[in-house]
């Protein structure tokens, strides 16, 4: 494996944890969004909060991660995508600009800006998704030259980038409603659990249908990719990707919360690693390939060293928090009786 | 003179994008302040609470935390736009020079990272950790404020410096030398200047804040540190400012002659160059200024006879453009520097003598224009430091016009741009206001009023 290979790799890394949980987040946007109003909705919301409101930043950070890897290590590549796909690129980061505002202000004051906060919240948690869901299509599809400046409307406005923007908003929406049904699961709150199992389910059999519409437009238009998915090792992938959400199911509709999220991962997981398997050796199939977009050896290496410095330093920060906000309160010092006096 | 045609011939796609990367750069800049050193005076709050067992000192820190969150929150969508922005504006530049100063930002992010994760561990522990926990999860923060801001300005830096790469004749970049491009000879200069800046925006505005109060005849403790604390560590940061300020313009000088004369007005080259202070900047000569004859060549070589180096000498086209605003730019910000530094040694002999804020109200007065005084010498400097680069994006490598997206629309985008981004600035401050209005009138927590907030407690409801 060449060093362009091993940074390939650490860029696919941070894409999957963006997709799954920074995915997860704009998913619960979603569901916030389709919550409605009323006593329950709030309950829903209460939960959404308490789910994504300690580790949507934090998650949100692979984004940034993948960016600068891109421009760093495969900057011809990085260009081209920017180039080309400017258009579903700047709404995407106008979703992320609207939906981090919306849920940082939503909040912050009770009465004016709460509800348009929330609707905004929601709204823009669709659009990320789906937009980032047209660019990877576009990209499959081949419609990014390796010399950028392609199309800036015919690259994305097509079946496939179309097809899988609809998919990747369904996919978010799934694993949000899982990790939901986990969390209130095991915060004991069966009436929401049985509330986002029941979207869980409506998301995994919509997504499913999804799968299949955009397995047909890979086959019409990004023939590469396809061949790759259906043949050795992509199939594998795919394979335990397609066991995972039956494993997934099963523990949803019989109840279960042990194993869930690991089941949910590891779908979404095993299926972005087919694209890769699928896709490789081009960073842009069929037009650019990882080791003709490779930075100098020396930035490869530098990229290597800072993402080892930061799997020491970030993943066990990371821990930290996923545990502390699963555990909802630390040993020896729970929440006081009147918690806005602070503690002496 | 010979730019404006030239940026004619660009078209106006290179305008568009320099007013839209300026924008929210510009806007960014200080919300990144306040990410590197508002968690910082938020722990000395803290820490003084915890040790001398003062109330008002804790209150603060707590409210002052979810100051913090908020404004991180919006500082990490206008960071996330800037990175965008990289690609959507200058391709040509991440193209050609992303594996040189990309590695800089690479760094950045795992600073940025841990400043997410300890900011909603913070946020989280409030009641929940003990003092001494809880305080040392503030401390990746502030480590992670200060790293980060390294990393972004060595990029910047690079771009003013840029070296640790060759060029093969195809003109790529090959045998890159990461420590060199980190550590380039602007490096050291920028960064002190922008960490001091950060410190002093973000301890000279806060302590505005509570200076307001005062003078509306809120004298209480909390109000009296919330002053005091923030404008402490400002009025530290600012004689160190005025120095470190001093060495990065005799650098400047040195390192970029063309933006040095820019912003000096220097026309002519020779020794003996007077100190321009204010006046326009236009067709080879400075009209309306007040100049002092020598002052500049003695700043610079600590001798009249030093010879500065004029646009006389720069090429038509390597003329940084836009020299009157450039001009009034810097003046502007080693005016308000200075006006800084006077306030906080009037603070300083007032705290000698009597350990008190000086008596006078014009003393809060001048205080409470500190902070807006502050963003604006910020805003300035960044004026100087980016325009002074013009017209290249990397420094005797790249002409920002050969970096620049052939793209339509950024006209349109940058108005859309602009409506949402004073939509967001707007909503920011109501919201920092209803908060510090709530926490004046003692009203309990809403529960996850804050972006990272803690789950609601049992029987809470959360969306009240």
């Amino acid at each position: 494996m060449s060093s362009a290979d091993v940074c390939a790799a650490i860029l696919w890394v941070g894409v999957t944890l963006y997709a799954i949980f920074g995915g997860a987040d704009f998913g619960a946007g979603i569901w916030d969004f389709l919550a409605g109003s009323g006593e329950r909705a709030d309950k829903v919301r209460a939960q959404i909060d308490r789910s994504i409101g300690p580790v949507w930043e934090a998650n949100h950070v692979w984004l940034i991660f993948v960016l600068v890897i891109l421009w760093t290590a495969f900057s011809p590549a990085f260009s081209a995508i920017f180039s080309t796909l400017y258009i579903p690129l700047a709404l995407a980061a106008l979703g992320i600009v609207l939906r981090g505002s919306g849920f940082a202000f939503r909040h912050a004051l009770p009465g004016p800006v709460e509800r348009p906060a929330t609707r905004i919240f929601g709204l823009a948690s669709i659009l990320t998704p789906f937009f980032m869901g047209t660019v990877v299509g576009a990209i499959a599809a081949g419609q990014v030259p390796a010399d950028g400046d392609g199309d800036p409307t015919g690259s994305w406005i097509g079946f496939l980038p179309l097809s899988l923007g609809a998919l990747f908003v369904l996919l978010t929406a799934y694993t949000a409603a899982v990790f939901l049904v986990r969390d209130s699961g095991a915060a004991g709150e069966q009436e929401l659990r049985d509330y986002f199992e029941r979207r869980a389910l409506g998301a995994a059999v919509l997504a499913g249908a999804a799968a299949v519409v955009g397995l047909i437009a890979l086959h019409a238009d990004a023939r590469y990719v396809y061949d790759g998915l259906t043949s050795w090792p992509g199939i594998a992938l795919v394979i335990i990707s397609g066991l995972c959400g039956l494993i997934a199911l099963g523990l949803l509709v019989s109840g279960r919360n042990y194993g869930l999220r690991v089941a949910a991962v590891g779908a979404g997981t095993a299926v972005i690693w087919g694209y890769f398997a699928a896709a490789f050796p081009y960073l842009l199939p069929t037009s650019l390939k990882i080791s003709d977009a490779a930075a100098p050896s020396a930035t490869l290496t530098a990229v290597i060293v800072v993402f080892g410095a930061a799997v020491l330093v970030v993943i066990p920060s990371l821990a930290l928090l996923y545990t502390l906000s699963q555990r909802q309160a630390l040993e020896g010092y729970t929440a006081s009786s009147d918690a806005s006096s602070p503690r002496r | 003179m010979a730019l404006i045609p030239q940026l004619a011939d660009a078209g106006t796609n290179l305008l568009a994008a320099r007013n839209q990367m300026g924008f929210t750069l510009g806007f960014h800049i200080v919300l990144a302040c306040f990410g590197v050193a508002f968690p910082a005076v938020m722990l000395i709050a803290e820490a003084y609470g915890h040790r001398k067992g003062d109330e008002a000192a804790l209150r603060l820190a707590r409210n002052w935390s979810k100051g913090v969150a908020v404004l991180f929150a919006v500082g990490a969508v206008t960071g996330t736009v800037l990175s965008f922005e990289f690609g959507l504006l200058w391709p040509r530049f991440t193209d050609r020079f992303g594996d040189a100063f990309g590695i800089a930002f690479a760094i950045e992010g795992i600073f940025f990272f841990l400043e997410a994760i300890f900011i909603a561990i913070y946020i989280y522990g409030w009641d929940r950790l003990s003092p001494r926990a809880h305080m040392l999860s503030a401390i990746p923060i502030v480590i992670s404020g200060v790293g980060g801001a390294f990393s972004v300005i060595a990029a910047n830096a690079w771009m003013n410096q840029p070296q640790g790469f060759d060029l093969d004749a195809a003109g790529n970049v090959t045998n890159v030398r990461p420590f060199e491009v980190i550590f380039n000879p602007a490096t050291g200069y920028e960064f002190f200047h922008m960490w001091l800046a950060a410190y002093m925006v973000t301890g000279f505005l806060i302590a505005s804040v509570y200076a307001v109060g005062m003078l509306r005849g809120r004298r209480d403790r909390y109000h009296r540190l919330g002053f005091l604390i923030p404008f402490t560590v400002a009025a530290i940061a600012a004689p160190i400012q005025l120095f470190v300020g001093d060495t990065a313009a005799r650098a400047v000088a040195d390192d970029q002659p063309a933006k040095f004369a820019g912003f000096e007005c220097v026309y002519e080259s020779g020794d003996n160059q007077a100190e321009h202070i204010g006046g326009i900047c236009h067709d080879g000569k400075v009209t309306g200024a007040i100049s002092i004859p020598g002052l500049d060549s003695l700043l610079v070589g600590f001798s009249t006879d030093t010879y500065v180096k004029g646009l006389d000498q720069i090429p038509d086209d390597q003329e940084p453009p836009a020299k009157t605003m450039l001009h009034l730019a810097f003046d502007t910000m080693v005016g308000i520097g200075t006006a800084l530094f006077l306030l906080a040694v009037w603070f300083a002999i007032s705290w000698w003598r009597r350990r008190d804020i000086p008596g006078t109200p014009w003393f809060l007065r001048a205080a409470a224009l500190a902070g807006v005084g502050a963003i604006l010498a910020l805003e300035s400097g960044w004026i100087v430091t980016e325009v002074g680069r013009q017209p290249w994006i990397v420094y005797g490598f790249m002409r920002t016009t050969d970096a620049v997206t052939p793209a339509q629309g950024i006209w349109w985008v940058f108005g859309l741009t602009m409506l949402l981004y004073v939509g967001l600035a707007v909503t920011a401050i109501t919201v920092l206001r209803a908060l510090s209005r709530r926490w004046r009138e003692g009203l309990p927590e809403e529960p996850g009023e804050v972006p990272y907030g803690p789950p609601p407690g049992e029987g809470s409801e959360a969306s009240a």
